[in-house]
Protein backbone atom coordinates (compact mmCIF):
# COMPACT_ATOMS: atom_id res chain seq x y z
CA UNK A 1 0.00 0.00 0.00
CA UNK A 2 3.14 1.96 0.82
CA UNK A 3 5.02 1.78 -2.07
CA UNK A 4 1.55 2.70 -3.89
CA UNK A 5 1.55 6.03 -2.20
CA UNK A 6 5.34 6.33 -2.87
CA UNK A 7 5.47 5.17 -6.41
CA UNK A 8 4.52 7.16 -9.51
CA UNK A 9 1.05 8.01 -9.45
CA UNK A 10 -0.74 6.81 -13.00
CA UNK A 11 -2.70 9.42 -14.32
CA UNK A 12 -6.30 7.79 -14.41
CA UNK A 13 -5.50 7.97 -10.55
CA UNK A 14 -4.07 11.12 -10.02
CA UNK A 15 -6.57 12.95 -12.12
CA UNK A 16 -9.91 11.91 -10.20
CA UNK A 17 -7.83 12.86 -7.08
CA UNK A 18 -7.01 16.39 -8.41
CA UNK A 19 -10.99 16.91 -9.17
CA UNK A 20 -11.66 16.18 -6.01
CA UNK A 21 -10.16 19.68 -5.23
CA UNK A 22 -13.79 20.87 -6.13
CA UNK A 23 -16.37 18.92 -3.59
CA UNK A 24 -13.41 19.42 -0.68
CA UNK A 25 -13.54 23.07 -0.85
CA UNK A 26 -16.86 23.46 -1.64
CA UNK A 27 -18.11 21.44 1.53
CA UNK A 28 -15.88 22.79 4.08
CA UNK A 29 -16.68 26.38 3.30
CA UNK A 30 -18.65 26.77 -0.23
CA UNK A 31 -15.43 28.32 -1.92
CA UNK A 32 -15.12 27.70 -5.71
CA UNK A 33 -11.41 26.01 -6.52
CA UNK A 34 -9.35 28.62 -7.17
CA UNK A 35 -5.71 29.74 -6.63
CA UNK A 36 -4.02 32.38 -8.95
CA UNK A 37 -6.03 35.34 -7.80
CA UNK A 38 -3.47 34.36 -4.46
CA UNK A 39 -1.24 36.91 -6.89
CA UNK A 40 -3.87 39.98 -6.53
CA UNK A 41 -4.74 39.73 -2.54
CA UNK A 42 -0.39 39.21 -2.06
CA UNK A 43 -0.13 42.57 -3.57
CA UNK A 44 -3.26 44.07 -2.24
CA UNK A 45 -2.48 42.64 1.55
CA UNK A 46 1.34 43.42 1.18
CA UNK A 47 2.32 46.04 -1.13
CA UNK A 48 1.31 49.75 -1.25
CA UNK A 49 -0.50 50.01 -4.12
CA UNK A 50 -3.03 52.27 -5.15
CA UNK A 51 -5.06 50.67 -8.25
CA UNK A 52 -8.65 50.11 -7.71
CA UNK A 53 -7.66 46.21 -8.76
CA UNK A 54 -5.86 45.83 -5.39
CA UNK A 55 -8.10 48.78 -2.85
CA UNK A 56 -11.10 46.69 -3.95
CA UNK A 57 -9.95 43.34 -2.61
CA UNK A 58 -11.10 42.19 0.05
CA UNK A 59 -8.19 40.31 1.94
CA UNK A 60 -10.25 39.12 4.97
CA UNK A 61 -12.80 37.38 2.81
CA UNK A 62 -9.93 35.99 0.54
CA UNK A 63 -7.38 34.86 3.48
CA UNK A 64 -8.62 31.42 3.15
CA UNK A 65 -7.43 31.39 -0.47
CA UNK A 66 -3.95 32.36 0.59
CA UNK A 67 -3.70 29.74 3.46
CA UNK A 68 -4.67 27.56 0.23
CA UNK A 69 -1.56 28.35 -1.40
CA UNK A 70 0.07 28.04 2.15
CA UNK A 71 -1.23 24.67 2.48
CA UNK A 72 0.14 23.79 -1.45
CA UNK A 73 3.74 24.59 -0.27
CA UNK A 74 3.98 22.21 2.17
CA UNK A 75 1.89 19.36 0.85
CA UNK A 76 4.36 19.63 -1.81
CA UNK A 77 7.35 19.39 0.40
CA UNK A 78 5.94 16.55 2.84
CA UNK A 79 5.77 14.95 -0.84
CA UNK A 80 8.78 15.39 -1.40
CA UNK A 81 10.38 14.46 1.39
CA UNK A 82 8.22 11.34 2.43
CA UNK A 83 6.97 10.04 -0.34
CA UNK A 84 9.09 10.09 -3.18
CA UNK A 85 7.88 13.05 -5.43
CA UNK A 86 10.60 14.32 -6.51
CA UNK A 87 11.09 11.31 -8.83
CA UNK A 88 12.04 11.58 -12.46
CA UNK A 89 8.86 11.64 -14.50
CA UNK A 90 8.76 8.60 -17.04
CA UNK A 91 7.77 10.32 -19.80
CA UNK A 92 7.91 9.28 -23.44
CA UNK A 93 11.06 8.29 -25.66
CA UNK A 94 9.49 11.16 -28.48
CA UNK A 95 9.75 13.38 -25.24
CA UNK A 96 13.28 12.39 -24.41
CA UNK A 97 14.57 12.96 -28.28
CA UNK A 98 12.59 15.96 -27.90
CA UNK A 99 14.68 17.50 -24.71
CA UNK A 100 17.87 16.12 -26.36
CA UNK A 101 17.30 18.42 -29.32
CA UNK A 102 17.00 21.27 -27.34
CA UNK A 103 20.37 20.35 -25.27
CA UNK A 104 18.17 19.47 -21.72
CA UNK A 105 19.38 16.03 -20.25
CA UNK A 106 16.43 13.05 -19.91
CA UNK A 107 14.75 13.38 -16.49
CA UNK A 108 16.17 12.70 -13.53
CA UNK A 109 14.30 14.15 -11.45
CA UNK A 110 10.87 16.34 -11.14
CA UNK A 111 12.66 19.22 -12.82
CA UNK A 112 15.39 19.56 -15.21
CA UNK A 113 18.58 20.97 -13.92
CA UNK A 114 19.67 22.55 -17.21
CA UNK A 115 16.78 25.53 -15.48
CA UNK A 116 16.40 24.30 -11.69
CA UNK A 117 19.66 24.22 -10.23
CA UNK A 118 22.44 26.29 -10.18
CA UNK A 119 24.72 26.64 -12.43
CA UNK A 120 21.62 25.61 -15.19
CA UNK A 121 19.23 28.30 -13.30
CA UNK A 122 22.07 30.95 -13.82
CA UNK A 123 22.26 30.32 -17.97
CA UNK A 124 20.41 32.91 -20.09
CA UNK A 125 18.02 30.59 -21.24
CA UNK A 126 16.58 29.66 -18.10
CA UNK A 127 16.28 33.13 -16.37
CA UNK A 128 14.04 33.99 -19.52
CA UNK A 129 11.80 31.23 -19.27
CA UNK A 130 11.54 31.81 -15.15
CA UNK A 131 11.42 35.53 -15.12
CA UNK A 132 9.40 36.21 -18.40
CA UNK A 133 7.55 33.14 -18.07
CA UNK A 134 6.53 33.95 -14.71
CA UNK A 135 5.43 36.98 -15.65
CA UNK A 136 3.26 36.29 -18.39
CA UNK A 137 1.59 33.60 -15.91
CA UNK A 138 0.79 36.16 -13.64
CA UNK A 139 -0.25 39.09 -15.88
CA UNK A 140 -2.10 36.16 -18.14
CA UNK A 141 -3.95 34.97 -15.55
CA UNK A 142 -5.45 38.10 -14.10
CA UNK A 143 -6.51 39.01 -17.25
CA UNK A 144 -8.21 36.04 -17.94
CA UNK A 145 -9.55 36.34 -14.29
CA UNK A 146 -8.36 32.49 -13.39
CA UNK A 147 -6.18 29.69 -14.01
CA UNK A 148 -5.84 25.91 -14.89
CA UNK A 149 -7.53 25.60 -11.45
CA UNK A 150 -10.27 28.39 -11.06
CA UNK A 151 -11.25 28.03 -15.08
CA UNK A 152 -9.52 24.65 -16.74
CA UNK A 153 -10.74 22.67 -13.53
CA UNK A 154 -13.34 24.97 -11.31
CA UNK A 155 -14.93 26.23 -13.94
CA UNK A 156 -15.08 23.25 -16.66
CA UNK A 157 -16.82 21.46 -13.65
CA UNK A 158 -19.57 24.28 -13.96
CA UNK A 159 -20.21 24.10 -17.59
CA UNK A 160 -19.02 27.81 -18.19
CA UNK A 161 -18.68 29.51 -20.88
CA UNK A 162 -15.99 31.65 -20.40
CA UNK A 163 -14.07 29.05 -18.14
CA UNK A 164 -14.17 27.25 -21.76
CA UNK A 165 -12.32 30.08 -23.55
CA UNK A 166 -10.06 30.66 -21.20
CA UNK A 167 -9.05 27.61 -21.28
CA UNK A 168 -8.79 27.08 -24.95
CA UNK A 169 -6.59 30.08 -24.94
CA UNK A 170 -4.47 28.43 -22.20
CA UNK A 171 -3.64 25.49 -24.75
CA UNK A 172 -3.04 27.51 -27.59
CA UNK A 173 -0.80 29.82 -26.39
CA UNK A 174 0.67 27.16 -24.34
CA UNK A 175 1.06 24.89 -27.66
CA UNK A 176 2.47 27.98 -29.69
CA UNK A 177 5.08 28.84 -27.61
CA UNK A 178 6.29 25.36 -26.70
CA UNK A 179 6.39 24.39 -30.55
CA UNK A 180 8.26 28.01 -31.60
CA UNK A 181 9.59 29.88 -29.11
CA UNK A 182 10.51 27.09 -25.96
CA UNK A 183 13.22 25.48 -28.92
CA UNK A 184 14.35 29.10 -29.82
CA UNK A 185 15.19 30.01 -25.53
CA UNK A 186 17.09 26.94 -24.84
CA UNK A 187 19.64 27.85 -27.62
CA UNK A 188 19.80 30.72 -25.75
CA UNK B 1 -17.05 49.00 0.54
CA UNK B 2 -14.37 49.54 3.63
CA UNK B 3 -16.89 49.24 5.77
CA UNK B 4 -18.35 45.48 4.80
CA UNK B 5 -15.13 45.00 4.66
CA UNK B 6 -14.35 45.91 7.76
CA UNK B 7 -17.40 44.02 9.36
CA UNK B 8 -15.97 40.54 6.96
CA UNK B 9 -15.09 37.99 9.66
CA UNK B 10 -10.93 36.79 9.34
CA UNK B 11 -10.49 33.36 9.54
CA UNK B 12 -10.54 31.39 12.71
CA UNK B 13 -8.08 28.50 13.84
CA UNK B 14 -10.50 26.07 12.37
CA UNK B 15 -10.87 27.70 9.13
CA UNK B 16 -7.09 27.80 8.77
CA UNK B 17 -6.63 24.30 9.52
CA UNK B 18 -8.82 23.29 6.95
CA UNK B 19 -7.97 25.06 4.68
CA UNK B 20 -4.32 24.45 5.16
CA UNK B 21 -5.36 20.77 5.50
CA UNK B 22 -7.06 21.06 1.78
CA UNK B 23 -3.71 22.73 0.46
CA UNK B 24 -1.65 20.19 1.40
CA UNK B 25 -3.89 17.58 -0.46
CA UNK B 26 -3.55 19.42 -3.53
CA UNK B 27 -0.05 20.43 -3.03
CA UNK B 28 0.61 16.48 -2.50
CA UNK B 29 -1.66 15.69 -5.79
CA UNK B 30 0.30 18.03 -7.87
CA UNK B 31 3.53 16.77 -7.05
CA UNK B 32 2.74 13.20 -7.06
CA UNK B 33 0.42 13.85 -10.14
CA UNK B 34 3.54 15.14 -12.41
CA UNK B 35 1.89 18.39 -13.07
CA UNK B 36 4.34 20.63 -11.55
CA UNK B 37 7.12 19.01 -14.23
CA UNK B 38 8.63 21.09 -16.76
CA UNK B 39 8.97 17.70 -18.56
CA UNK B 40 5.27 17.35 -18.44
CA UNK B 41 3.91 20.24 -19.57
CA UNK B 42 6.22 20.17 -22.72
CA UNK B 43 5.49 16.65 -23.63
CA UNK B 44 1.62 17.98 -22.92
CA UNK B 45 2.53 20.97 -25.69
CA UNK B 46 3.58 18.64 -28.17
CA UNK B 47 0.97 16.07 -27.75
CA UNK B 48 3.56 13.33 -26.87
CA UNK B 49 1.23 11.64 -24.09
CA UNK B 50 -1.97 11.15 -22.97
CA UNK B 51 -0.70 12.08 -19.23
CA UNK B 52 -1.53 15.53 -18.66
CA UNK B 53 -4.53 15.37 -20.85
CA UNK B 54 -5.77 12.96 -18.77
CA UNK B 55 -5.49 14.30 -15.77
CA UNK B 56 -7.10 17.31 -16.37
CA UNK B 57 -9.67 15.79 -18.68
CA UNK B 58 -10.78 13.58 -15.25
CA UNK B 59 -9.89 16.22 -12.77
CA UNK B 60 -12.96 17.85 -14.60
CA UNK B 61 -14.97 15.07 -14.94
CA UNK B 62 -14.94 14.35 -11.19
CA UNK B 63 -15.37 17.63 -10.85
CA UNK B 64 -18.58 18.09 -12.48
CA UNK B 65 -20.03 15.02 -11.45
CA UNK B 66 -19.84 16.65 -7.99
CA UNK B 67 -20.91 19.80 -8.49
CA UNK B 68 -23.94 17.75 -10.06
CA UNK B 69 -24.45 15.60 -6.86
CA UNK B 70 -24.40 17.92 -4.61
CA UNK B 71 -26.59 20.45 -6.13
CA UNK B 72 -28.99 17.46 -6.86
CA UNK B 73 -28.91 16.46 -2.70
CA UNK B 74 -29.13 20.29 -1.57
CA UNK B 75 -26.04 19.74 -0.37
CA UNK B 76 -24.69 21.91 2.54
CA UNK B 77 -21.50 22.97 2.84
CA UNK B 78 -20.35 22.34 7.13
CA UNK B 79 -21.16 25.86 8.04
CA UNK B 80 -25.26 24.68 6.81
CA UNK B 81 -25.08 26.66 3.86
CA UNK B 82 -26.49 25.34 0.84
CA UNK B 83 -23.88 24.39 -1.95
CA UNK B 84 -24.71 26.04 -5.38
CA UNK B 85 -21.30 27.45 -7.09
CA UNK B 86 -21.15 29.84 -9.67
CA UNK B 87 -19.23 30.16 -12.71
CA UNK B 88 -17.03 33.36 -13.64
CA UNK B 89 -18.48 35.73 -15.91
CA UNK B 90 -17.68 35.33 -19.73
CA UNK B 91 -15.61 38.33 -20.90
CA UNK B 92 -14.92 38.16 -24.57
CA UNK B 93 -11.97 39.72 -24.60
CA UNK B 94 -10.45 39.45 -21.40
CA UNK B 95 -10.81 35.41 -21.41
CA UNK B 96 -9.00 34.25 -24.72
CA UNK B 97 -6.55 37.30 -24.93
CA UNK B 98 -5.69 36.78 -21.35
CA UNK B 99 -5.87 33.11 -21.41
CA UNK B 100 -3.11 32.94 -24.51
CA UNK B 101 -0.81 35.19 -22.74
CA UNK B 102 -1.04 32.54 -19.51
CA UNK B 103 -0.35 30.08 -22.17
CA UNK B 104 2.40 31.83 -23.11
CA UNK B 105 3.98 31.68 -19.59
CA UNK B 106 2.84 28.42 -18.87
CA UNK B 107 5.09 26.88 -21.49
CA UNK B 108 8.13 29.24 -20.72
CA UNK B 109 8.09 28.62 -17.27
CA UNK B 110 6.72 24.87 -17.32
CA UNK B 111 4.30 25.78 -14.29
CA UNK B 112 0.99 27.27 -13.74
CA UNK B 113 -0.29 29.47 -10.56
CA UNK B 114 -0.62 25.88 -8.36
CA UNK B 115 2.79 24.69 -9.26
CA UNK B 116 4.40 27.72 -8.53
CA UNK B 117 3.59 27.15 -5.28
CA UNK B 118 4.03 23.91 -5.06
CA UNK B 119 7.33 23.84 -6.71
CA UNK B 120 8.69 26.03 -4.07
CA UNK B 121 7.62 23.87 -1.72
CA UNK B 122 9.54 21.16 -3.40
CA UNK B 123 12.91 23.05 -3.12
CA UNK B 124 13.79 24.18 -6.22
CA UNK B 125 14.68 27.51 -5.22
CA UNK B 126 14.77 29.47 -8.72
CA UNK B 127 11.18 29.30 -8.74
CA UNK B 128 10.97 32.27 -6.79
CA UNK B 129 12.23 34.23 -9.63
CA UNK B 130 8.72 32.74 -11.24
CA UNK B 131 6.74 33.66 -8.68
CA UNK B 132 7.97 37.30 -7.99
CA UNK B 133 7.71 38.03 -11.98
CA UNK B 134 4.06 36.58 -11.44
CA UNK B 135 3.67 39.11 -8.90
CA UNK B 136 4.78 41.61 -10.47
CA UNK B 137 2.75 40.54 -14.08
CA UNK B 138 -0.58 41.07 -11.30
CA UNK B 139 0.55 44.21 -10.16
CA UNK B 140 1.02 45.64 -14.16
CA UNK B 141 -2.04 44.30 -14.83
CA UNK B 142 -4.02 45.55 -11.87
CA UNK B 143 -2.57 49.10 -13.37
CA UNK B 144 -3.09 48.71 -16.66
CA UNK B 145 -6.74 47.37 -15.78
CA UNK B 146 -8.65 50.63 -16.66
CA UNK B 147 -7.44 50.90 -20.26
CA UNK B 148 -7.70 47.04 -20.98
CA UNK B 149 -10.29 45.98 -23.24
CA UNK B 150 -11.94 42.87 -21.78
Amino acid sequence: MWEAITGPWPWYVSGPLLGLMVPILLLIGNKNFGISSTLRHMCAAALPVKAEYFTSDNVRANAWNLVLALGVIVGAAIAVLLLDGNSAPAVSPAAIELFASWDVAAPAAMQPSEIYAIPGALSTRALVSLILGGFLVGFGTRYANGCTSGHAIMGLSLLNVGSLVATLGFFAGGAIVSNFVVPWVMTL
Amino acid sequence: MTDSTQKTKGLSIGGFLKYLAAGIYFGIVLVKAEVVSWYRIQEMFHFQSVHMYGIIGLAVVVGALSVLFLKAAKARSVEGVEIAPTGKPFNKIGNPVGGLIFGFGWALTGACPGPLYAILGAGYWPILLAILSAILGTLTYGYLRPRLPH
